[in-house]
């Protein structure tokens, strides 16, 4: 008999599995649950991407792309970047596309982390950057954001957190799951205290589309100094409704990208290329897809902040992404029991916010990537819940 | 305020008070400005969908395809009028094309809906021809589907 602990990789092995899938293989097993916990659009991939790809797919177009992309969809990609965002990426040599923006953290993390090295990461947040740091030799510097922060990262969070051995923080804004976003001028504080630094940031900008308010996004690359410090990540899932198409992609100096394209060459080859003609389209003449997507979810959001605020579950209100995140606290529950509580009793489905790092204990994600009428009904259910247990 | 019959054609029982909170205004707001395209008539009414097969009652929906005579200066309206004044007729519609006025009628059985056709409408005076086709199956219905799609996402991904 083989002993297969002992020979796997002991890195791997010593990974927490997430704690989101244990609770939701329990959801997943009851039946009539009504769950809030899907990470992804309730959209379908406008119309005309999705008939791009069919398109392509009639041409017989089946061949692998360029290892960094198809050249067409890489020049898309740096001007959608200008216009949308402000920001200067050459399409020859600072950028390629990725399987999803999964693969932009994975890539970047392991090309710029050497063992020992410092790993900042902004928490609560999505759950695979200290995995794949982790598995890189990283130690890991978990920054907690607060509440009364509005969960955005201060400059001196930042400063306590820097050491000789930092290398990475990793910057995800808007934020899963806290809805949080960097405003200009937080971003402007943050950039200070980089400027004399050798750190790099992560900035994964997957959610940037998806911004409430006045306010638009804003990347840090396009403050002054950090773009040459700055790896941005972003992809199509989450702005076009396409996550299972695959298909993101990663920015910044040739340097970097250029070792992190020589990784992707040799593990994933290229990114699946029927997604990337979608994606061309999907850039090409979707800026007004976006538009009606994000005022959806804005409606939405404003009834699950006021709604989950007058039940007596505080909720700060989040500017950004498709989740809202409040402090169930006055309950008495830590987050798991508060989720398992309210799984059995009203068969409502939310995330503990302690999957997201432990700084997100107190908390729980609720995603309004749902229809209106999906959402009243689980916030009613919540409310009866709430009114019982107290 | 386009938003808010965009909110209430998707979900006509949404509260005044999430459409307010939805849409970033006051409760009166809204309550005032539903009134107002209630009186002007922009809302014509509430109704609800309802899947009378699965409710268990047996209809029968027909369309209807009406070649009429125009009246002088009142062209089709005279007709379409009376058509509308039917309890049965769920649609009355001016067409171009090749007839005149498309209704959508419902009753209980085949034998309802041509007895109606037989009875009420051929002898209409304005009423040249008419050409009935029954519908066999509903796939959707003023934007719904008739078999709800499940919500295929994975709940496990992030």
């Amino acid at each position: 008999m083989i002993d297969y602990q002992k020979l796997l990789s002991h890195k791997v092995v010593e990974l927490k599995p997430s704690g989101i899938r244990r609770f939701f293989n329990i959801a997943n097993e009851m039946d009539g649950v009504i769950s809030l916990g899907v990470g992804e659009p309730d959209f379908k991939t406008p119309y005309v991407v999705r008939q791009a790809a069919i398109e392509s797919l009639n041409r017989g177009r089946t061949w692998y792309t360029a290892n960094a992309g198809m050249p067409l969809l890489k020049q898309e990609i740096s001007k959608y970047l200008h216009r949308r965002f402000n920001l200067s990426y050459h399409p020859q040599n600072e950028l390629f596309v990725t399987v999803g923006g999964s693969e932009a953290i994975d890539m970047c993390i392991r090309c710029l982390v050497n063992p020992g090295d410092e790993v900042m990461v902004v928490e609560p947040s999505f759950v695979s950057y200290k995995p794949i740091a982790q598995v890189s030799g990283a130690k890991i510097v978990p920054i907690a954001t607060r509440a009364e922060d509005e969960f955005r990262l201060t400059a001196q969070q930042l400063k306590a957190a820097l050491s000789p051995k930092s290398k990475l923080l990793i910057l995800p804004f808007p934020a899963n799951p806290t809805g949080a976003v960097m405003l200009r001028e937080d971003l402007e504080a943050i950039a200070q205290v980089l400027r004399d630094t050798d750190v790099m940031i992560l900035s994964d900008e997957i959610y940037g589309e998806l911004t409430y308010g006045n306010e638009r996004h804003v990347s840090i690359a396009e403050l002054p100094d950090m773009w040459e410090r700055t790896i941005l990540v972003g992809g199509f899932s989450k702005s076009y409704a396409m996550t299972g198409w695959r298909l993101g992609y990663a920015c910044g100096p040739a340097p970097v990208i250029e070792q992190m394209l020589k990784l992707h060459q040799y593990a994933i080859m290229c990114a699946p290329t029927t997604s990337q003609f979608a994606a061309i389209e999907a850039l090409r003449r979707c800026d007004d897809a976006i538009a009606d997507m994000r005022s959806e979810y804005d409606m939405r959001r404003r009834i699950m902040v006021d709604r989950l605020n007058k039940m007596g579950l505080s909720c700060f209100e989040p500017r950004g992404a498709f989740y809202v995140f409040p402090d169930i606290r006055s309950t008495g529950y830590t987050s798991e029991q508060f989720c398992q509580e309210l799984l059995y009793a009203k068969k409502v489905a939310v995330v503990p916010g302690d999957a997201f790092g432990e700084s997100g204990e107190g908390y729980v994600r609720i995603s309004y990537s749902y229809a209106i009428e999906h959402l009243t009904r689980a916030l009613e259910l919540i409310e009866e819940f709430i009114h019982e247990r107290q | 305020m386009d938003n808010l019959l965009k909110l209430l054609e998707s979900d006509a029982r949404m509260s005044t008070a999430d459409l307010a909170v939805a849409l970033g205004c006051t409760e009166a707001a809204v309550a005032a400005q539903i009134e107002a395209y209630e009186k002007s008539g922009v809302i014509l009414g509430y109704k609800t969908l309802i899947n009378w097969e699965l409710a268990g009652r047996d209809v029968v929906t027909a369309r209807i395809e009406i070649k009429a005579v125009p009246k002088m200066n009142m062209g089709f309206e005279e007709l379409a009028e009376t058509l509308a004044g039917f309890d049965e007729v769920e649609t009355v519609y001016l067409m171009s094309g090749s007839y005149d006025l498309a209704l959508t009628i419902s009753g209980k059985s085949f034998k309802e809906v041509a007895l109606f056709v037989a009875a009420r409408l051929a002898p209409l005076e304005s009423v040249q021809s008419t050409a009935t086709s029954f519908v066999l199956r509903k796939y959707k219905e003023r934007g719904l589907m008739v078999h709800r799609p499940q919500d295929e996402r994975e709940v496990t991904h992030l």
